[in-house]
C-alpha cells in the first residue's frame, strides 16, 4: 500500500442532513436566506428538537431490496452518501480502483429496538426473577438481523458489500472526536506515502431517543425552542443532528492520472485532548494554530465553527476566535451546528465537506445566524480553517486550501 | 544513539518492548504462558448471569475478584488498565502516568448494561411515562451523569489516556474480530509516517453479558456442547460447532528499533508486516473463492519481504466455527501451497476462547512469547481430525521449536482481514 508521499485532494463529496442532499441543495439553502432557516422535528423528542434526516431514495445507491433490510437507518444513510461520493469522484463501479480504495469509517451503534427494551423494561418490574426474565425475554425478542444492524464495523462492511471498496476497512469510534481522527488517518496516510485513494466518512441519525438518553444523562442537550449555538446561555446545550457525509480523498497524483480535479487540498489536520478546565482548549487551539498559521496570509479568514453550544466551552470557543484578530486576522466564522446540529461521528466530516464545498465557489456562506457574531464576509476565499471542539471532549484544527495552479470542481 | 535500522523497503524497523495479558487463564504472561503451554482450558459454566434457557452456557470470562455490580465497560477497562500496567512495566518506557506516543485502543462498542437500564426504570416509581421517555425523565434528575461519562464510545480511550498519560487523542476502533490486530496496525502505521516514535496499542473485551450471548447465539456463532465446557473450543476438529465467547486483554508497546536500543530496552521482537484486506462478499460470511483472506495473506507476506516458506509457525485466527477454519485452511493452502504442510498453526482459542475484540492482540502477544521462548502452544481438543483440513495443528501437546517468524490472522464480521508477522530482534 506504500505510494509516495503527496498532497490530499477532496475529489469527491456525499452529504445528507436534514437540509437535503447533495452539494448544490446545500449551498443554495446555505448561501441565499440570511440567515437560513434550521430544518427541526420540534415534536417527536420534545422538549428536545433535533434536526431529522431529509427524505432521500434509498434504492438509487442501495438498489438490493435485501441490502437494506440488512441495515439500521445510520448505516442507510452512510452507505448512501458513501454511494454519493464515490458517484461525484467518478469512481462507481470502477473496480479497478475501487479494490484497492480504503475506507475510514467513523460510527457508534445502531438505534436499539426501543420497543423491545420499553416490554423487557415493564416486565423486569413485575417479574419475580428478573434475571431468568431478562434471558428468556431477550432469546425470543432479539432477531438475527438486528445484532448486525446496529453493530459498528457494519457500516463499513456494508459499504464495501454495496460499493464494492475492499482496500483496508477501518471504523474508528467516539462520537464527534472518533470523525476528527479518521479524517486525520487517512490525511496522514496519503501525506506519507501509505495510500493514495480513501473513502473517509460517517453518519449519524439523529431521531433515536437511546441517544438523547445517554447525553441528556449527562445534561449536554438543549432543551428549549432552536436558537443559534452562540446563544444558548447559561448550561447551553447542543440539538441533535442528522447528517451522512463522505469524502473522497486522493493522492494529487492519483487524481491527475485520473483525470480528476479537486474541490479543496488539505493542507493540514490537528487534534489533541484535555479535560477542559477552563483555558486548556483554548491553549491546545493556539498551538495548533501557531503551526498552521505560517501558511495562513494576514487578513480576513473564513473560518468554520464546529462548536455544538454547549457550555461554557462554546463561548470559549468564541473567545478563541475572535482573539485571533489580535494576530492580525480578521476573523469570519461560522457555526455550522446551528444549521445542522450536533452530529456525532459525522460532525468534523460534514465541516471538512462544508469547507470544501465553499473552497470550490470561492465564496463563503452567509452568516448562519442573526446574532452579529457571524459578520458577511466579502471578496474571495482561497483558504478555509475548521475549528472543532467536541462536545465533550477533543479539540481540533484543520486547514483546507485551494490548490494553487489547479482548476478546482467549482471552476466547471 | 543506535543506528537507525531499515527493513528491506527501507522503513524503520518497529519493535516491541512490552507485552501485557489477561484472559481466561489468568493475569499476566507467565500464568497465561504456564497454562497455554500445558494445554489448559479457560472455559467454565457462565455463573455470572442466569444462562437458564440459553443455547449455550459456557465462557471464558475473566473474574478479577471485584465487588459490586457488574458493568461490562468497567470491567474492559479494569482488565486493559493491567494489561497496559504489565506491558509498560516490562518496556520502561516512559515513566508512570506519562507514555510519549499515542493510545490506539480496541474496545467493544458500548452499550448500557441492563442493570442500569433497570436503575434508570425504577427512578420514580409514580412516573407515568413508559419507555425511553421514563428513562429520559430518570436522566433529567441529573443522578445519572456516570451513564453518560461511561457509556458513549469515546469514554474507554479518554479514561485510559488520562490514566496512562499517552500523547493527544486517543483512537478508538472497531474492526469486529480482527480489532486488536488493527490497533497494532495503526499503531504501526503510525510510527512508519514518523507521526511519534512509540505507540500504546491496548485491546480488551468484557462485553460477555445475557443479551451478547443471546446476539451471538442467533446468528449460529457459538458452540452449543456445553458440557464439558472446556472440551467445547475445538478449532480444526470434524465436530466444531461454533465459538466459545471470551474475555480478555492484551497490550503492546511498540516503538523503532532505534528508540529501544537507544535507551537500552529489551527487544522482544518485530512487526515485520501487516496485510489486509476487506471482503464484500456477505456481512458474516467470506468469499467462497476465499480471494480477501488470500489477498491479506499475500499483502502481509509482501510487506514483511518473506516468502511462504519463511514462516515457521502460524498462529491461527481458528476459531472453531465450521465457516472459519474451514476457510482459513482453504486460503492458507492457497497462498503458501505445498509448504503449508511443513508449518505448525496452532489456535489458542481452543484454550481462552474468542476474546473477540481483543482476540489479535492476545494472540500477538502470544507469538511473541512463542519467538521468546522457542515453544508453540498447542490445538487442544484436537480428538476428531477434519479429513478437509490438513494441517499440522500440533495437537492437544505444546511443541519446542525453534521460531523466528509467526504469522498471525484475524478476520471478522462485516469482511474486517488483518494479518500480521511477527519476527525475532535483529541479529
Amino acid at each position: 500500500m506504500e505510494s509516495k508521499p503527496d498532497e490530499v485532494w477532496v475529489t469527491g463529496i456525499g452529504l445528507v442532513s436534514s437540509i437535503g442532499e447533495g452539494l448544490e441543495t446545500h449551498w443554495r439553502h446555505l448561501t441565499t436566506d440570511t440567515p437560513p432557516k434550521p430544518i427541526l422535528d420540534e415534536e417527536s423528542f420534545a422538549p428536545y428538537p433535533v434536526h431529522p434526516q431529509a427524505e432521500i431514495d434509498v434504492s438509487s445507491q442501495i438498489p438490493k431490496r435485501g441490502d437494506q433490510r440488512q441495515m439500521g437507518n445510520w448505516q442507510q444513510l452512510g452507505t448512501y452518501a458513501a454511494g454519493l461520493a464515490l458517484a461525484d469522484a467518478n469512481l462507481t463501479q470502477k473496480s479497478e480502483y475501487l479494490q484497492e480504495m480504503n475506507l475510514v469509517v467513523a460510527a457508534g451503534a445502531g438505534r436499539r429496538d426501543e420497543e423491545v427494551d420499553t416490554a423487557i423494561l415493564e416486565g423486569l418490574g413485575q417479574s419475580n426473577d428478573p434475571a431468568a426474565f431478562l434471558v428468556e425475554s431477550l432469546s425470543n425478542e432479539l432477531r438475527p438481523t438486528l445484532f448486525l444492524s446496529q453493530l459498528t464495523n457494519l457500516l463499513a462492511g456494508n459499504i464495501s458489500i454495496v460499493h464494492g471498496v475492499t482496500g483496508t476497512s477501518r471504523t474508528l469510534m467516539g462520537e464527534d472526536p472518533g470523525g476528527l481522527a479518521a479524517m486525520q488517518t487517512a490525511t496522514r496516510q496519503i501525506q506519507s506515502g501509505q495510500g493514495d485513494l480513501f473513502l473517509v466518512g460517517g453518519a449519524y441519525y439523529a431521531s433515536r431517543a437511546d441517544g438523547i438518553l445517554i447525553w441528556e444523562a449527562g445534561n449536554y442537550l438543549w432543551d428549549k425552542p432552536h436558537v443559534p449555538v452562540w446563544s444558548r446561555t447559561d448550561e447551553g446545550g447542543f440539538i441533535f443532528g442528522t447528517a451522512g457525509t463522505f469524502l473522497v480523498l486522493e493522492a494529487r497524483a492519483h487524481a491527475e492520472a485520473r483525470g480528476v480535479k479537486p474541490y479543496a487540498r488539505i493542507h493540514s489536520i490537528e487534534g489533541d485532548r484535555c479535560r477542559r478546565e477552563p483555558g486548556e482548549a483554548t491553549r491546545i487551539a493556539k498551538e495548533q494554530f501557531d503551526r498552521m498559521s505560517r501558511d495562513i496570509p494576514k487578513g480576513p479568514l473564513a473560518i468554520l465553527s464546529g462548536a455544538s453550544g454547549v457550555q461554557p466551552v462554546t463561548d470559549e470557543e468564541r473567545g478563541f476566535l475572535e482573539s485571533l484578530a489580535e494576530r492580525g486576522y480578521d476573523p469570519v466564522y461560522r457555526g455550522y451546528g446551528t444549521q445542522f446540529g450536533q452530529s456525532n461521528e459525522a460532525h468534523f466530516l460534514l465541516g471538512m465537506a462544508l469547507g470544501a464545498l465553499a473552497l470550490s465557489k470561492g465564496e463563503f456562506f452567509t452568516p448562519f445566524d442573526s446574532t452579529g457574531f457571524e459578520k458577511d464576509f466579502t471578496g474571495n476565499i482561497q483558504q478555509m480553517l475548521l475549528n472543532f471542539w467536541g462536545s465533550w471532549r477533543g479539540e481540533g484544527m484543520a486547514l483546507i486550501d485551494t490548490p494553487p495552479d489547479t482548476a478546482t470542481r467549482g471552476e466547471g | 544513539m543506535g543506528q537507525a535500522l531499515k527493513d528491506h523497503k527501507g522503513r524503520p524497523v518497529i519493535v516491541v518492548t512490552g507485552i501485557g495479558v489477561v484472559t481466561s487463564l489468568g493475569e499476566g504472561r507467565d500464568d497465561n504462558w504456564d497454562a497455554l503451554t500445558s494445554g489448559k482450558s479457560g472455559i467454565r459454566k457462565i455463573t455470572r448471569f442466569s444462562t437458564d434457557g440459553l443455547r449455550t452456557q459456557i465462557a471464558g470470562l475473566v473474574d478479577l475478584g471485584n465487588s459490586g455490580p457488574h458493568v461490562s465497560t468497567v470491567h474492559s477497562l479494569d482488565m486493559a488498565m493491567r494489561s497496559a500496567n504489565e506491558a509498560l512495566e516490562q518496556s520502561g518506557i516512559g515513566s508512570p502516568g506519562s507514555f510519549p506516543g499515542p493510545l490506539f485502543l480496541a474496545v467493544p462498542p458500548v452499550d448500557i448494561d441492563w442493570s442500569v437500564r433497570a436503575e434508570m426504570y425504577r427512578k420514580n416509581p409514580d412516573s407515568n411515562l413508559t419507555g425511553y421517555p421514563r428513562m429520559i425523565e430518570a436522566a433529567q434528575t441529573g443522578d445519572f451523569t456516570i451513564v453518560h461519562d461511561l457509556f458513549q464510545f469515546a469514554a474507554g480511550g479518554e479514561y485510559l489516556a488520562e490514566k496512562l498519560g499517552t500523547r493527544g487523542m486517543p483512537v478508538a476502533l472497531s474492526t469486529a474480530c480482527a480489532t486488536g490486530a488493527t490497533a497494532i496496525q495503526m499503531g504501526v502505521e503510525a510510527i512508519l509516517r514518523g507521526d511519534t516514535d512509540a505507540a500504546l496499542c491496548v485491546a480488551t473485551d468484557g462485553s460477555t453479558t445475557e443479551e451478547m450471548v443471546v446476539r451471538f447465539s442467533l446468528l449460529s456463532a457459538l458452540t452449543t456442547q456445553n458440557d464439558p465446557p472446556e472440551k467445547a473450543s475445538k478449532p480444526f476438529s470434524k465436530n466444531r460447532d461454533g465459538f466459545v465467547m471470551a474475555e480478555g486483554s492484551a497490550t503492546l508497546v511498540l516503538e523503532t528499533y532505534e528508540s529501544a536500543k537507544a535507551r537500552g530496552a529489551k527487544i522482544l521482537g518485530v512487526v515485520r508486516g501487516r496485510g489486509e484486506r476487506a471482503d464484500d462478499f456477505h456481512r458474516t460470511r467470506s468469499k467462497p473463492d476465499g480471494s480477501a483472506i488470500i489477498g491479506a495473506i499475500n499483502n502481509v507476506l509482501s510487506d514483511s519481504g518473506l516468502e511462504p516458506e519463511e514462516i515457521d509457525y502460524i498462529n491461527a485466527h481458528g476459531t472453531s466455527t465450521p465457516e472459519n477454519d474451514k476457510m482459513e485452511h482453504f486460503s492458507l493452502d492457497a497462498a503458501f501451497g505445498e509448504c503449508l504442510q511443513n508449518i505448525p498453526i496452532s489456535s489458542n482459542k481452543s484454550m481462552i476462547g474468542h476474546a473477540l475484540i481483543a482476540a489479535g492482540a492476545i494472540e500477538a502477544v502470544f507469538s511473541m512469547m512463542t519467538i521468546q521462548t522457542g515453544v508453540i502452544p498447542p490445538t487442544i481438543n484436537w480428538d476428531i481430525p477434519d479429513p478437509t483440513i490438513s494441517l499440522d495443528v500440533v495437537p492437544n501437546v505444546k511443541r519446542d521449536k525453534d521460531v523466528r517468524t509467526v504469522l498471525s490472522n484475524s478476520f471478522g464480521f462485516g469482511g474486517q482481514n488483518v494479518c500480521l508477522v511477527f519476527s525475532g530482534e535483529p541479529a
